[in-house]
């Protein structure tokens, strides 16, 4: 018994708290980042935001959970009801599961796996699945339109997140997140992380993530102008709430690798003594919310773009770059010797 | 130990149920996502066995990528089952012949290399030692030194067939007005506009 305690119980246990320590800040985050969303909109659109549950409307997120709670879950007699659950949790559950294998801190991991960016990369294309399954079983026009849509998008812009990605790892020459991490390590501090030397394929990457989570200026899947609210237009009470989550932990998510990538993880921006006395998480939390700053401030700024323009960029301006990148890349790093060993 | 086995014994039994249900599904949709499924349970498979890499690479392309485009076809398509399946009956007997003639194959290639002195002596062969390198850099060695040019000659067949593909579909339709963003960019406010002196009572 004592040993069924040691090799099984108290790992599993230990791997269950592991979890909850990450998954319940997260979801706290995710309530705050639509808060945090709605203040930074207010304050460029000149306006108050939400400020009167709670204190500074800090309260606001939870009164909206506690509203979406209350409300009654439709589900269209036409739709196929299982998968029309389904497709929710699916969201839900990737913007989760990815979680896993990103590096808060040093050694701050639950899975330090050997393909750790090769696993997000698979998370991050599933997430696709959620949003056209919730098209196709609502059967209903808009949500299938916006479904249609999602999967054409989010497949042309993972091919050039797929290109960035190998340019990173040939300069990092591992597949860990840690690796990646620790690759950007040096004395210049703030100009050795990957932004500086890859600066074109930070900027290919923060607009492709746009894209992948379906944010402005490529909310095309749920343009509300044109396709009511496109997948999640049959959705009400939990099931939206879960996709809304889903969505919010996902552009947190794409943030944090980003942040892995190109700025540094939890490095500080220099090695001076105030710097490093901060807690690597720390960091890791103020480039996660510079990032989203990012996300709102493209939201409150551009207009959607048109659906061809979009595969326009993707395809035509994207993908001939990334590739072209990853090639200079290779023979920048063959033909003056620094390919990592 | 007894944890992975069990895995294995899961794994192993989803996979062969759903693509059981991928041939028996009614609706086209529920056999691509069994498919998946069925996808999902063989990287748990590539996982279990150690290479992750393969795992992951399964679950980029097979699920990322291939099955969302067939799932995208499939949805599109405007199928009538209830004439899907009057024709069961009529292609019973040539689908069961093809069925009957892969069977057989298989069980003569599974005995013949049971009983091959060969394959016993392959199989007997002691498992290469485990190196340090993660398998990412061992399939990397593999594939860029030993087999450099198959992997070149594959992946220009697959260009081939790329290129092939799109001149297939790929129709010149006459009349359709395309936005060219260049021309845009470049046209100046004087190709365009003049600034006129308007008299009063006159017009333009």
């Amino acid at each position: 018994m004592a040993e069924f305690w040691d090799i099984y119980l108290l790992p599993t246990l230990i791997i269950v708290g592991q979890i909850l320590l990450i998954v319940l800040p997260l979801l706290l985050a995710v309530a705050y980042l639509t808060l945090y969303e709605r203040k930074v909109m207010a304050v460029m659109q000149l306006r108050k935001g939400p400020n009167v549950v709670g204190p500074f409307g800090l309260l606001q997120p939870l009164a909206d959970g506690a509203k979406l709670f209350f409300k009654e879950t439709v589900v269209p007699t036409g739709a196929n009801k299982v998968l029309f659950l389904l497709a929710p949790m699916v969201t839900f559950i990737l913007s989760l599961i990815a979680w896993a294998v990103i590096p808060f801190d040093e050694g701050w991991v639950l899975a330090d796996i050997n393909v750790g960016i090769l696993y997000l990369f698979a998370i991050s294309s599933l997430g696709v699945y959620g949003i056209i399954v919730a098209g196709w079983a609502s059967n209903s026009r808009y949500p299938f339109l916006g479904a249609l849509r999602s999967a054409a998008q989010m497949v042309s812009y993972e091919v050039s997140i797929g290109f960035v990605i190998v340019t990173v790892l040939l300069c990092a020459g591992t597949l860990n997140l840690t690796g990646i991490v620790e690759s950007q390590k040096g004395d210049l501090g703030l100009l050795n992380w990957w932004f500086v030397p890859l600066f074109p394929m930070f900027i290919i990457f923060f607009v492709s993530i746009l894209a992948e989570t379906n944010r402005h200026p490529f909310d095309l899947p749920e343009a509300e102008a044109e396709l009511v609210a496109g997948y999640q237009t049959e959705y009400s009470s939990m099931a939206f709430a879960l996709f809304f989550l889903g969505e919010y932990a996902n552009m947190i998510l794409m943030s944090g690798i980003c942040t892995v990538l190109f700025l540094g993880g939890w490095l500080p921006p220099a090695d001076w003594a105030i710097f490093t006395w901060i807690p690597g998480i720390i960091w890791f939390g103020i480039k996660i919310a510079i990032l989203l700053f990012v996300f709102i401030w493209v939201r409150a700024t551009l207009p959607r773009y048109r659906y061809d323009q979009l595969m326009r960029l993707g395809w035509k301006v994207f993908l001939p770059f990334s590739l072209l990148w990853v090639v200079v890349t290779a023979g920048f790093l063959v033909y003056f010797d620094m390919v990592p060993a | 130990m007894i944890i992975s086995t069990i895995a294995f014994y899961l794994f192993a039994a989803m996979t062969i149920a759903s693509a059981f249900m991928v041939i028996s599904a009614k609706n086209p949709v529920h056999s691509v996502l069994y498919l998946i499924l069925a996808f999902f349970n063989s990287a748990a498979l590539f996982v279990l066995l150690g290479a992750e890499f393969i795992a992951m690479i399964l679950i980029v392309v097979y699920v990322g990528a291939v099955a969302v485009l067939f799932l995208f076809v499939v949805m599109m398509l405007d199928i009538n089952f209830a004439e899907l399946r009057q024709g069961f009956l009529q292609y019973l007997p040539i689908g069961g012949l093809i069925g009957l003639i892969l069977l057989i194959e298989l069980i003569l290639v599974v005995s013949g290399w049971a009983l091959s002195p060969e394959a016993i002596q392959v199989g007997s062969q002691v498992a290469p030692t485990v190196s340090d390198l993660t398998n990412t850099e061992q399939l990397g060695h593999v594939i860029y030194t030993d087999y450099a040019y198959l992997f070149q000659i594959a992946g220009m067949i697959l260009l081939v067939a790329m290129i092939g593909a799109i001149v297939l579909t790929n129709r010149t339709r006459p009349g359709v007005r395309k936005q060219k963003i260049a021309e845009q960019v470049y046209r100046r406010p004087e190709d365009s506009m003049a600034v006129r002196k308007v008299e009063p009572g006159q017009g333009v």
